[in-house]
């Protein structure tokens, strides 16, 4: 127990540490762009005297090093600070960060968890089948298909499904604009679309690294010893084999799982789906540096909390890490 | 296409009359009754009738939208405020005129350096408040003030007072006499606002326009419905209007049916989409135009016939059919569209022609010109693929341009007006005097040709108060024909509007001056 408890502790701090050079990379880059917030959103109709009290009255007349202490100031203390479009002494607008981000966080999340519920138990099947039966015409199959599908780029296998499935033959919604008040069985079918590129898109690498994994472990001397008692294929894969291959399974889907947060923007473009990954890009655009420090933090806490997941369920499910000698 | 629908689509455009659409189809042999009903599917002849939710995809359309009037600068907030929840003085109707909206009649003084606006009665905010002069000059005085921000601001500097006058008056005192002021007042910054004690709220969006806006989701959607207390006539029930960036996933929507509408129509599989029998694409030439200014004050460009040499130098109509796929007039270095009053066309008209080049090349004194030239799809979408054309023509007659691909991302910060020849685009205005203020004037913030002549700016400044018509047609044929001649602006074409929307949606005659029937589609358009 110890030694989950202190590997939790470790990497929480590091990744408070993590969180703050994060967070001042994506500033620096910010200020290294050209142009800035009050240039981009007046655009082409920008003016030196309007884009100057834009800039007084957002405050972006500032230094960077002092706007980015008051924003770090803020974020200690739990306050994400106010998007910068709508912020100022017009403020009848001005909104949270943590309000602009809250919803399409969950938006994400939601279309995350769907894709997750629907990929990972079947990359684990199909991991384990096509260990059991490796080098048949099933395995090869298997593995042609999803190395296909995840070599193609993802708006391709997005269009593709979207021109079979919602032009062509009507079975699914072409837009998944799902909003606050869709009912959920409604919000469940708007997002097959996406669901389905994003289960084809990371089953690949998932169920190879099942695959890889379960068979690595199959010339060990103790799985030898089960053949030799005569224990049933099956029985040894998954009750000898498959416990001692947790960790890097583990490790491979907290990575897919992180990345069905972090990385999905191109689906949210070709399904006009409201998550977070065009929220920042949209974000970077104009500049809006709040908000983009908003999201950073959010996507490497992202992938700090999953490395963390898959590193505790690596040391849970092998003894000698759990009770060291 | 079928050759009845040939006729139909030159009916809608107004080319043909009704008569003759009844003629040619009874030669086709379209029984009368049949070709009435084909004349209500384009809505010549139908009734419009209230009723259904309107579905719009917009190409346009950020997460950092907001209601505040003096940050609108896409078409989609353009929509909001000029077509959904809000009401200008004044719109511009489809022969490009202003008529009357809120204001109910406007007079100018003798010298139009004042003008008298008197506003419609019993107009009421969506929250019963009446709408009095008072919201007028508190909404203009907004955009104007000191330490305003606005968009608009460069638009109303030519207004040195606002006042009320009683309830239902509003005097506006200009810095110089102009005819064409009425304009400025139908721009899409400007609906009015409720007011207290001098100050709009805008951040409920209450406004006096045909529609009430029910939820924003800026960047995702926003949806409305009708006002039942508008002072005109509005037919839908409601109006969901959603951001679709991507033009592929806007194609699917609206092929699919999720939307009834959509704007800027992929050129490149447009063929594809009129094949579909459902869909009706409008395709309306406005005043936009897509522009490749030279810095007249950084050589070569500084030299009238190097820049008419390569004026001569490439195919204009060329460029229309690959980069626009034939939805474009060519320019004549002309940025006044056709359609505009008092536009013309000044002669010699510029097109490829290899030995007026070598003429001015030698006038200049060169036998061969290098130039570079910076261009990126943030101009318009197809200028690299633009550039690249004029280049290879320009090569065959001794110009050799090295076309430099600039990145999208802080295109209008770093690449135009500081690179010396450049892509750009206008979205056009909708008279002479605005247009050349705004780009062509010497002191214009945006004159990216830097661009300086005494004859046309005292021109300019005399036309602006000239109140007899053919006296003004004179000195704005002679402002075209100088800029024309002597500008370092070239005007590679004027691009349409091409959306499509869905049959079961009928409408009457488009405006031009914007897509979206000049943003007023929400109320004059109806479902069959």
């Amino acid at each position: 127990m110890n030694a989950i408890v202190s590997t939790v502790l470790k990497r929480l701090g590091l990744g408070v540490i993590t969180l703050f050079v994060v967070s001042l990379i994506i500033s620096l880059a910010i200020e290294l762009l050209p142009g800035d917030f009050c240039k981009t959103q007046l655009g082409q109709a920008a003016t030196p005297e309007t884009v100057a009290a834009c800039q007084r009255d957002i405050g972006l007349d500032r230094g960077p090093v002092e706007r980015y202490v008051e924003w770090l100031g803020g974020i200690v203390q739990g306050d994400f600070g106010y998007s910068l479009a709508g912020a100022g002494s017009l403020g009848g607008s001005r909104r949270s960060v943590a309000e602009l981000i809250g919803p399409r966080l969950l938006n994400t999340l939601f279309l995350a968890a769907v894709a997750a519920c629907v990929a990972v138990p079947l990359a684990l099947v199909l991991g384990l089948l096509a260990a059991l039966y490796r080098n048949s015409l099933f395995d090869r199959i298997v593995n042609l298909v999803t190395l296909t599908s995840i070599s193609a780029p993802e708006f391709f296998v997005a269009y593709i499904l979207m021109l079979f499935l919602a032009v062509k033959f009507k079975v699914f919604y072409a837009l998944a604009n799902v909003s606050d008040d869709t009912p959920f069985l409604e919000s469940l079918a708007r997002i097959a679309l996406p669901t389905l590129t994003l289960v084809l898109v990371i089953v690949a690498h998932m169920m190879r690294m099942t695959r890889a994994a379960i068979i690595n472990l199959l010339s060990s001397p103790y799985i030898e010893m089960a053949r030799l008692k005569g224990i049933a294929p099956r029985r040894i894969i998954v009750h000898h084999a498959l416990p001692n291959a947790w960790a890097p399974i583990a490790n491979v889907i907290a990575l897919n799982l992180a990345y069905l947060v972090v990385g999905v923007v191109v689906v949210e473009v070709v399904f006009t789906y409201p998550g977070i990954g065009k929220l920042m890009v949209d974000a970077v655009a104009f500049r809006n540096m709040p908000v983009v420090n908003g999201c950073a933090l959010i996507f490497a806490g992202t992938y700090i909390l999953m490395n963390l997941i898959a590193d505790i369920v690596a040391i849970v499910t092998n003894p000698r890490l759990l009770h060291p000698r | 296409m079928r050759e009845i629908d040939f006729w139909k689509d030159q009916l809608v455009r107004g080319r043909i009359g009704r008569r003759e659409f009844f003629g040619r189809a009874a030669a086709l042999g379209v029984s009368t009754a049949l070709a009435t009903t084909m004349l209500a599917q384009v809505g010549i002849g139908a009734e419009p009738k209230p009723g259904g939710r309107f579905r719009v995809g917009s190409g346009h359309g950020s997460t950092t939208d907001l209601l505040d009037p003096g940050t609108w600068e896409n078409e989609y907030t353009a929509d909001i405020g000029r077509g959904l929840i809000g009401d200008a003085l004044v719109i511009i109707d489809q022969k490009n005129s202003v008529v009357p909206n809120l204001a109910e009649s406007l007079e100018p003084s003798d010298d139009a350096k004042s003008w008298v606006y008197k506003l419609r009665k019993g107009v009421t905010f969506h929250n019963g408040k009446t709408l009095t002069a008072d919201d007028v000059v508190a909404t203009y005085n907004y955009h104007r003030g000191e330490n305003s921000k606005s968009a608009a601001k460069s638009a109303l500097s030519t207004i040195t007072d606002i006042k009320a006058d009683g309830p239902e008056t509003v005097v506006f005192t200009l810095s110089g006499g102009s005819a064409d002021f009425p304009y400025i007042t139908s721009d899409y910054h400007l609906p009015i606002f409720p007011s207290q004690d001098g100050a709009i709220n805008w951040a409920d969006g209450i406004g006096t326009g045909p529609f009430i806006l029910e939820s924003f989701e800026p960047g995702v959607r926003g949806k409305f419905k009708r006002n039942p207390n508008y002072h005109g006539t509005a037919y839908f029930d409601e109006v969901e209007l959603l951001v679709i960036g991507d033009v592929s996933a806007r194609t699917n929507a609206f092929i699919a049916g999720d939307i009834d509408y959509m704007d800027r129509c992929d050129l490149k599989t447009i063929a594809l989409l009129q094949r579909n029998p459902d869909v009706e694409v409008t395709n309306v030439t406005g005043f936009g135009h897509y522009v490749a200014p030279m810095n007249v004050t950084i050589p070569p460009f500084d030299n009238v016939d190097v820049r008419k040499a390569i004026k001569y130098s490439f195919d204009r109509e060329e460029i229309v059919k690959k980069v626009l796929f034939g939805y474009g007039t060519a320019g004549n270095d002309n940025p006044i569209a056709p359609s505009i009053k008092f536009a013309t066309q000044p002669e010699p008209v510029y097109k490829y022609d290899p030995d007026k080049v070598k003429f001015h090349l030698g006038k200049a004194g060169l036998s061969s010109l290098k130039v570079d030239f910076s261009a990126a799809d943030a101009a318009f979408a197809g200028a690299v693929d633009a550039a690249i054309l004029m280049q290879s023509h320009a090569a065959k007659v001794g110009i050799d341009i090295n076309v430099i691909r600039e990145p999208n991302d802080g295109y209008w910060d770093n690449v135009w007006m500081k690179k010396p020849w450049t892509m750009s685009y206008w979205g056009g205005r909708p008279t002479v005097d605005w247009m050349m203020s705004t780009a062509y004037a010497a002191e214009a913030a945006w004159n990216d040709t830097f661009w300086k002549h005494p004859r046309f700016n005292e021109l300019l400044v005399a036309a602006r108060a000239e109140t007899d018509e053919g006296k003004r047609a004179a000195m704005y044929a002679e402002m075209q024909q100088i800029l024309h001649d002597d500008g370092g602006i070239i005007v590679l074409m004027f691009n349409n509007f091409v959306s499509a929307h869905s049959k079961k949606v009928a409408h009457g005659e488009l405006n031009s001056n914007y897509d979206h029937d000049g943003g007023h589609m929400y109320k004059r358009w109806w479902f069959v």
